[in-house]
């Protein structure tokens, strides 16, 4: 049999469009028979934007998923295309594409704006960038981290990263003024200084990560009920990682060397000798599962508070701005004429802006956003592929993709309707982590 | 009213309908131990069906305007809509997209405005115990 269309008793849906595909059983799907539909979203309850994953099961296991986006699209690009808004209030449109790399973008897009004008960045301002998204970074894996943590159902975990996450968001306040949404770069420069009295406060953050960090690494490493729900569990390899071009921690946790900080340095990046990070450096042969995810994340902390210090102690004097006037930075964006691309290692992976700009006109003539999310989708393919219905929280958190927890499952099967809440996801969830707890 | 006249536990479900995940996190960093609204009986659930408060954030995208709506019919009365961020409220920088059909309060009514892109925990804290205080007085009536 196959599956029904559940959609005349989902009290989330409505009864217009979302049809579970109906396919034909080939091979060997055929000759062990039923597969059924589990349309999961778009609607969930935790930390994400509403996506909707169909997943078609045997039993427990995964036989497929089909995903569907776009419940998100807001139209960001088309509003920086049209007339009416100048680059200033288009950067502040680039920094809203998304709340936890809040500083990425604007990084990205600022670059790929000054490419194209040809507008030259001072070095005090390169520094202060980095020094922002580097925090963001460590913010965003933290954040990851404890998300992680609660769809394993460890919640002790997620409540101890939380809680050692707000010291960076106490700097990144302290040094912008905003816990998110920094608002730092601007075409030509930064738009804050990082005062003297200010880097006792960074250099206090630097040395409480540098202390936990071996506690975080404890709890989340050289923990058994991590280890067994984790090890071999959303199996990326690496061939598949090239193949469908994964960037970010999901690629480099399939031992891919990959990170355009080390491949296309950008801004003061060159003098900090970025390597990407793969398992590797952490003594394990990496086999791309979620284990392997945790390990780069948390040792991308390390890396960035390297870079931190390095940047701190090396802080050039001089400019942060070369247009410390508005009104002269507007005249100047308003004559420009070109196009650039800017790039930028987000803590998810690459995200690349195009801009092309005309001469007379105030806002962009075209602009094109890749966010990092959008090349790591397609792993899930391969990561959910055979693996339990139990998983599923686990894996589709660990690309980090702004997507992490469920809402309700539907299970039709042989005409007897059930629902399944996401409660009961992570229950299944919870009650698999006390199993091999024994 | 203060926190501690608290009659019940609180609980909240969370519908994002297109929003960056600024105001996303900073819910979640309000259940998290720095600011632990847990420890008032508020916490976060799966399904709109146990909740007593709606928290909506976005500006509420073409596709989700329905889906909103019926999440706001799953809600059991007496129920109290908060809606956290300034997309949310006013449509914010989003207010001339093809795509976006918000601000919340042109699908659903809407009880709470809590602005700030995103606001920080303790706005939201304080949106959600205004809420408390209709919901208090809609039991009184009844």
């Amino acid at each position: 049999m196959s599956a029904r269309n559940p959609k005349d008793n989902d009290p989330v849906l409505p009864a217009v469009e979302e049809r579970v595909v109906e396919r034909e059983l080939v091979g060997a799907e055929a000759a062990l028979g039923e597969t059924f539909a589990v349309p999961i979203g778009p609607i969930h309850p935790a930390l994400k934007e509403p996506i909707r994953l169909t997943f078609r099961v045997r039993g427990e296991r995964i036989v497929g998923v089909d995903i569907r986006t776009g419940f998100a699209h807001r139209g960001i690009e088309f509003m920086g295309m049209r007339q009416g808004r100048n680059l200033i209030q288009i950067l502040y449109l680039a920094e809203r594409i998304c709340g936890i790399c809040s500083v990425s973008h604007p990084i990205a897009f600022t670059q790929a704006v000054e490419r194209a004008a040809g507008i030259e960045v001072p070095p005090r301002a390169q520094y202060i960038r980095v020094i922002i998204s580097e925090l963001e970074r460590i913010h965003s894996h933290l954040l990851w981290a404890g998300v992680a943590a609660h769809e394993l159902g460890f919640d002790t975990l997620l409540h101890l990263t939380w809680r050692v996450r707000e010291k960076v968001l106490d700097v990144l306040e302290e040094l912008s003024g905003n816990r998110i949404d920094y608002a730092i770069p601007i075409f030509g420069g930064v738009r804050r200084d990082i005062a003297p009295e200010q880097y006792p406060k960074v250099w206090e953050a630097i040395r409480y990560y540098r202390g936990l960090l071996e506690q975080l690494l404890d709890a989340f490493l050289r923990d058994p009920t991590v280890e067994a729900r984790t090890r071999g569990v959303g199996v990326l390899e690496p061939k598949e990682a090239e193949e469908l071009c994964a960037v970010g921690p999901t690629a480099r946790a399939s031992g891919l060397r990959k990170d355009v900080r080390q491949d296309r340095p950008y801004l003061a990046y060159p003098d900090f000798q970025v390597r990407a990070i793969t398992p590797e450096d952490y003594g394990l042969t990496p086999v791309g599962d979620v284990y392997d995810k945790i390990v780069v994340r948390l040792l991308e902390v390390e890396q960035s508070l390297n870079i931190i210090e390095q940047a701190l102690e090396n802080m050039p004097e001089g400019e942060i701005t070369s247009f410390p006037k508005i009104p002269a930075l507007l005249a100047y964006l308003k004559k420009a004429e070109g196009e650039g691309l800017g790039w930028h290692e987000a803590p998810r992976g690459e995200v690349i802006h195009y801009v092309r700009l005309a001469a007379g006109e105030e806002s962009l003539l075209v602009w094109k956003v890749k966010a990092p999310t959008y090349s790591n989708l397609l792993s899930w393919y391969p990561m959910f592929e055979d693996q339990e219905i139990a998983d599923i929280p686990i894996i589709a958190a660990s690309i980090d993709p702004c997507i992490c927890c469920m809402d309700r499952v539907y299970l039709v099967r042989g005409g007897k309707e059930e629902v399944w809440p996401k409660e009961k996801l992570l229950k299944l969830s919870w009650e698999k982590t006390r199993r091999m707890q024994r | 009213m203060g926190l501690s006249a608290f009659k019940r536990a609180l609980w909240v479900f969370h519908v994002a309908t297109g929003s960056c995940n600024g105001c996303d996190i900073e819910i979640v960093a309000a259940l998290t131990p720095r600011y632990d609204v847990e420890r008032f009986g508020i916490r976060l659930v799966g399904t709109p069906r146990h909740a007593d408060v709606l928290l909506v954030t976005g500006p509420v995208t073409r596709p989700m305007a329905e889906r909103l709506k019926r999440v706001y019919e799953q809600t059991p009365d007496p129920k109290a809509v908060v809606v956290v961020g300034g997309c949310g409220s006013t449509s914010g920088v989003f207010y001339e997209s093809y795509n976006v059909v918000g601000p919340v309060d042109r699908i659903i009514p809407v009880d709470v405005y809590v602005p700030g892109c995103p606001p920080r925990p303790e706005a939201i804290i304080d949106g959600v115990v205004k809420a408390v205080a209709k919901l208090e007085k809609l039991g009184a009536k009844a």
